[in-house]
């Protein structure tokens, strides 16, 4: 397992270090809108200039490298202990190495374990899937817009947010609005429908991976998307909060099914850094492929 | 965008010239704190002959940096900001006691901290968020750090010397806050699109 830990140091390199292309385009065209001497538009500028040289020079691109977390489809037959702790062991080379700031903080000590390790961290989650191939996917959430996410639980009179999709739509402008430039706008984000909160919000991190292209199955979905990121504009929070055309890079919405006594909407909220990147390993012919 | 070039330390009479929307360039020394800083500072008040740094005039930077010891001292690898609302709480009296001119940070800060900006002479700036690279090479050099083994690389009190280090007034000394302006904007938007 010792070169699967050393592919996964250089997946935490890629993700910690380079923005997916999709991501940095959108960036791009949304510094072009934003209105010439603007602070809306120098702040997107440095951001992309930021993005530029984290790359060159192989430095994080935020210091806040974030909770890692980790999404494992595992073909049958691999250990899911040992890769939990070859995980773990590569964690504690990666903040090392590249370096990464190490944010595993002990509740009840308040001692930093300094290597990005502890109970329950990473965040691990793992699941079965067909085929040869090992698939991980690494998110670094920085902590600054997870703190912007909300959980809900429709209906909510206040939002007049009734259970039904016009209420999840009421409930993520509600996030948003929120969350001001508090998380690093633009923003994507990510949703999950469905019946217990602790599966939401694991659903709405998940559609975090999901490239800005990428269109939903669903096409009520799918609409529901496009018009969010319109109305999330309109508010006219801007890039960083100054003010602006763009706060939403992106929406993207998954649903499970829910519990006739239950409605649960969990908005995650991911900053323009929105680093991820996956490791692609083929069992049988040791294949490696790393990308974002 | 013009910037204006602001040095360090800053008098009553510098703040007082900085109006919400002015893009500055930072030189000089400033020093970082965040969530155990504030807390620290508010709960155990340590006198200013405690604190190895002179405070006077500088800026306070909400920022959690990563930084490499290398044989020759300090190197800060990534240095953006980090969110300054977590310090609400704090901000006020940090500002009346230790004398800083300027609090530095990212989403804007609320009520209590315009007040207190007001009051004592001092600004709010915001830097960009997750820029964090692009920040640290405006760092020239790390001068030293206060409480690095007790609260760690992130929270420890660092004295950086930056250069040109690029930053927006958003709350000013005369009561203006663009935080406050966009919420209540944006409010307006968030009625109408939700009904």
């Amino acid at each position: 397992m010792l070169n699967l830990r050393k592919a996964i140091v250089e997946l935490y390199r890629k993700a910690a270090t380079s923005l997916p292309s999709d991501v940095k385009s959108a960036l791009i065209g949304a510094c072009k809108r934003e209105k010439n001497n603007s602070n809306a538009r120098t702040a997107l500028s440095i951001v992309v200039e930021n993005i530029r040289i984290a790359k060159e020079t192989q430095r994080p691109i935020c210091q806040d490298t974030g909770v890692p977390v980790f999404f494992v489809k595992i073909p049958a037959g691999l250990s899911q202990l040992n890769l939990k702790n070859e995980i773990i062991r590569a964690t504690k080379v990666a903040t090392k190495k590249i370096p990464l700031r190490p944010n595993a903080v002990d509740i009840l000590t308040e001692k930093n374990s300094g290597d990005n390790t502890g109970s329950g961290f990473p965040v691990i989650y793992f699941e079965e899937i067909k085929g040869s191939n090992l698939i991980i996917d690494l998110m670094l959430k920085g902590s600054g817009c997870e703190n912007a996410g909300r959980l809900y639980r429709l209906p909510i009179a206040e939002l007049k947010a009734e259970r039904d999709l016009s209420g999840v739509r009421k409930c993520v402008i509600d996030t948003v609005h929120r969350a001001q430039g508090k998380g690093c706008p633009p923003y994507i984000i990510g949703v999950g429908i469905g019946a217990s909160d602790d599966q939401v919000t694991k659903l709405a991190k998940e559609q975090l991976l999901r490239r800005l292209e990428d269109q939903n199955r669903y096409e009520i979905l799918s609409e529901l998307e496009k018009r969010l990121v319109k109305d999330i504009n309109r508010l006219g929070i801007g890039p960083l909060g100054f003010g602006g055309r763009t706060t939403a890079l992106g929406v993207k919405i998954g649903v499970n099914h829910r519990h006739p006594a239950s409605y649960f909407v969990d908005v995650s909220v991911s900053c323009w850094a929105d680093r991820r990147a996956r490791l692609i390993w083929g069992i049988q012919n040791s294949k490696l492929k790393i990308q974002n | 965008m013009k910037a204006k070039t602001i040095n360090l330390p800053l008098t009553k009479d510098d703040v007082l010239k900085l109006n919400v929307g002015d893009m500055v360039l930072i030189n000089g020394h400033l020093i970082t704190g965040r969530d155990k800083l504030h807390k620290f500072f508010v709960n155990e008040k340590p006198s200013k002959k405690q604190i190895p740094f002179n405070l006077e005039g500088t800026i306070l930077y909400h920022c959690g940096p990563i930084i490499k010891k290398r044989p020759k001292g300090f190197e800060t690898i990534a240095g953006g900001p980090t969110t300054s609302m977590r310090v609400e709480m704090y901000e006020q009296l940090i500002i009346s006691e230790y004398g800083f001119r300027g609090i530095m940070g990212k989403g804007g800060m609320g009520r209590q901290t315009l007040n207190a900006l007001k009051e004592n002479g001092c600004v709010y700036l915001h830097t960009i968020g997750g820029a964090a690279v692009y920040l640290a090479d405006r760092v020239k050099r790390v001068v030293d750090v206060w409480k690095l083994e007790e609260f760690g690389m992130a929270e420890a009190m660092w004295m950086f010397d930056v250069e040109d280090f690029p930053a927006i007034v958003t709350m000013d000394a005369h009561g203006r806050s663009l935080h406050e302006e966009i919420e209540k904007s944006s409010y307006t938007v968030l009625k109408r699109l939700i009904g």
